[in-house]
């Protein structure tokens, strides 16, 4: 067991009225996004991992190396973490320079492999240039790149994450969510991400625990736990299925790439694309329409064949259709959003074969 | 200023002499006890900030009592002082410092509390997550964090052990070069009517007061510019 690579977390115990009961297991690579509404218990999970928190009864084991368990309990500080709060949290009396150095371990002499790592961390993040003003001076897309940053340069093996979006507006997230991407690409770190937004979790996600009211709900490969038809995320209005793609080709004149994935090709408008080079497609359920016969002369880019696995009513007189691309449904999933009028009229039934329209793609590099 | 006489100067020197000391060792003292008080999660941690605040509302006279018993020849002072052959704590400069450190304590505490109760949880546990033992939590985080409170209870500490009178004279009396300081020389040179003097060491306290009050509050200004 000392070589597996998982992340084997329970955590058990009441804190004032409020009762958690969180376990569940992932892979300790990529990223991994808590998900659940406000007040499930999240972040309490989080800080439970990071030894902030000390439950009644808890367990952590990551790859192999126990943190917590009936006889062992290691402190936050002997703890190979990053911590990304909520609020940036920087040290007000030190420098950016010094709070990036804060945690980073500290060695007689600044080795070439440190300075390199340094570098590196302040490019990704785009750091240079912030490095001599306090924290004061910066923006709260700026402050919380530095505290990603000082996490990273800690030389974490896990990194966790506590809605580090959160506290932003909505043009600082979408500042800072490429840098996450970044993270997520060039880093082989794994990762754990707190948040109650679905569109976040969908561009940065590998896996997903999802969380209700204290207790996990369903643990998974992303994809996986977003298009079933079982959980409650696939019911919602947001239901949406998220894909990974590979650039086939480009059309440089429309702007259009064509994009891979298992079971079918997608096209989707990109400024450019280099071909070979992955991206996560994010399909929502209600940009998914369904036909018989194949449409003809239609400007809906994307149509694709499926077979219809299954069907579960969502509020009164709707439908979420979980399809599946290529032959016999075995590939990836969609979910097509319909009125069960529609569900009806077509005479639709599972196993059969029909066409899902898509009017609407997102993309995200993965 | 050249008519004053040299017994002025003796209690100048020995008055900055005794703050100072105590103001080193309230420190020392006081920065543990302020950090269990807003750290600790014990019920009865207010009594002992209770204890600690005392001598702001007991009488001068009251406390100079118990300490002279504590300090004298049969108490624990005098025990103490029978270690290097002396037979009492009281009436001697050593005795004043311990007077001293307990009555500023809660000026000392205070500010140093407050200060650590601003700090919240957030930049030590920030700290820990970035491996951080608690001792180096301590030094590098809470403590640069909390310096307006170390500034406020040092000038704080300074200034009420040169300010005080009762407990000096319970249990220092007035000899001069060891236990006569400021304070007690002003009453003594109003007792044996000599008004010059005691005006001109009463206007020198005043301007002393001025000083340290506006050189706290223009420094703490120039501090909370810097940080926060």
């Amino acid at each position: 067991m000392t070589e597996s690579k998982m992340i084997e977390v329970a955590f058990r115990g009441t804190l004032g009225r409020f009762a958690l009961d969180a376990t569940f297991m992932v892979p300790a690579t990529g990223v991994t996004a808590l998900f659940g509404p406000s007040g499930c218990g999240k972040t309490t999970v989080l800080r439970c991992m990071a030894g902030l928190q000390r439950l009644s009864e808890g367990f952590c084991i990551i790859s192999g190396d126990v943190w917590q368990d009936r006889t062992t309990f290691r402190p936050a500080y002997r703890r190979p973490i990053g911590y990304v709060f909520q609020e940036a949290s920087l040290f007000p009396h030190l420098s950016v320079r010094r709070n990036l150095l804060f945690g980073a371990p500290r060695r007689r002499q600044i080795s070439a492999a440190t300075e390199t790592h340094f570098n590196e961390v302040i490019d990704l993040l785009g750091l240079d240039g912030l490095l001599d003003r306090s924290p004061q001076n910066l923006s709260g897309g700026e402050r919380q790149r530095v505290a990603v940053g000082r996490a990273l340069l800690s030389e974490p093996k896990l990194l966790l994450m506590d809605e580090p979006l959160s506290a932003l507006d909505r043009q600082t997230k979408d500042e800072i969510l490429p840098f996450l991407e970044r993270l997520h690409a060039s880093l082989s770190l794994p990762v754990i991400y707190v948040s109650h937004d679905i569109a976040e979790v969908e561009r940065l996600a590998d896996n997903l625990v999802l969380m209700q009211a204290g207790r996990v709900v369903t643990a998974g490969r992303f994809s996986d736990v977003l298009s079933n038809p079982a959980l409650p995320l696939a019911l919602t209005k947001e239901a949406a299925v998220s894909l990974d793609a590979v650039v086939r080709s480009y059309d440089a004149k429309y702007g259009l790439a064509t994009l891979e994935v298992d079971g079918g090709r997608f096209t989707a408008p990109m400024p450019s694309a280099p071909i070979g080079s992955r991206r996560r497609l994010t399909i929502a359920a209600s940009a998914v329409s369904l036909t018989r016969e194949p449409p003809r002369a239609t400007t809906v880019l994307n149509i694709l064949p499926a077979t219809i696995l299954s069907a579960t009513p969502a509020g009164e007189h709707e439908t979420v259709v979980l399809l599946g691309l290529g032959p016999g449904g075995s590939g990836s999933h969609l979910l097509a959003r319909i009125t069960q009028r529609s569900w009806d009229d077509l005479g639709l039934a599972e196993g059969m074969i029909v066409y899902a329209q898509v009017k609407g793609v997102a993309l995200a590099p993965a | 200023m050249q008519d004053l006489p040299p017994d002025i100067w003796i209690a100048i020197r020995l008055t900055i002499e005794l703050a100072a000391t105590a103001t080193v060792i309230l420190l020392i003292v006081a920065t543990p006890i302020a950090w269990w008080l807003s750290r600790s999660r014990a019920r009865w941690k207010e009594a002992v900030a209770a204890i600690v605040a005392l001598p702001l509302v007991l009488p001068p006279t009251v406390l100079g009592y118990y300490l002279l018993v504590l300090l004298g020849p049969s108490g624990p002072g005098g025990f103490v002082a029978g270690l290097w052959g002396a037979r009492t704590l009281a009436f001697t400069f050593e005795g004043l410092v311990i007077g001293s450190v307990i009555y500023s304590m809660p000026f000392v505490v205070q500010p140093i509390r407050n200060a650590f109760d601003a700090l919240g949880d957030r930049p030590l546990e920030v700290a820990a997550t970035l491996r951080a033992s608690p001792i180096r939590a301590f030094w590098t985080v809470a403590v640069p964090l909390a310096r307006r409170g170390f500034l406020t209870g040092t000038v704080l500490g300074f200034a009420h052990t040169v300010g005080e009178f009762g407990i000096v004279l319970m249990i220092g009396g007035s000899i001069p070069g060891k236990t006569k300081v400021l304070s007690v020389a002003i009453y003594d040179y109003v007792e044996t009517s000599q008004w010059h003097e005691a005006s001109i060491l009463a206007a020198g306290m005043v301007v002393f007061a001025f000083v340290v009050i506006l050189s706290m509050m223009l420094i703490e200004k120039r501090v909370s510019r810097v940080g926060e």
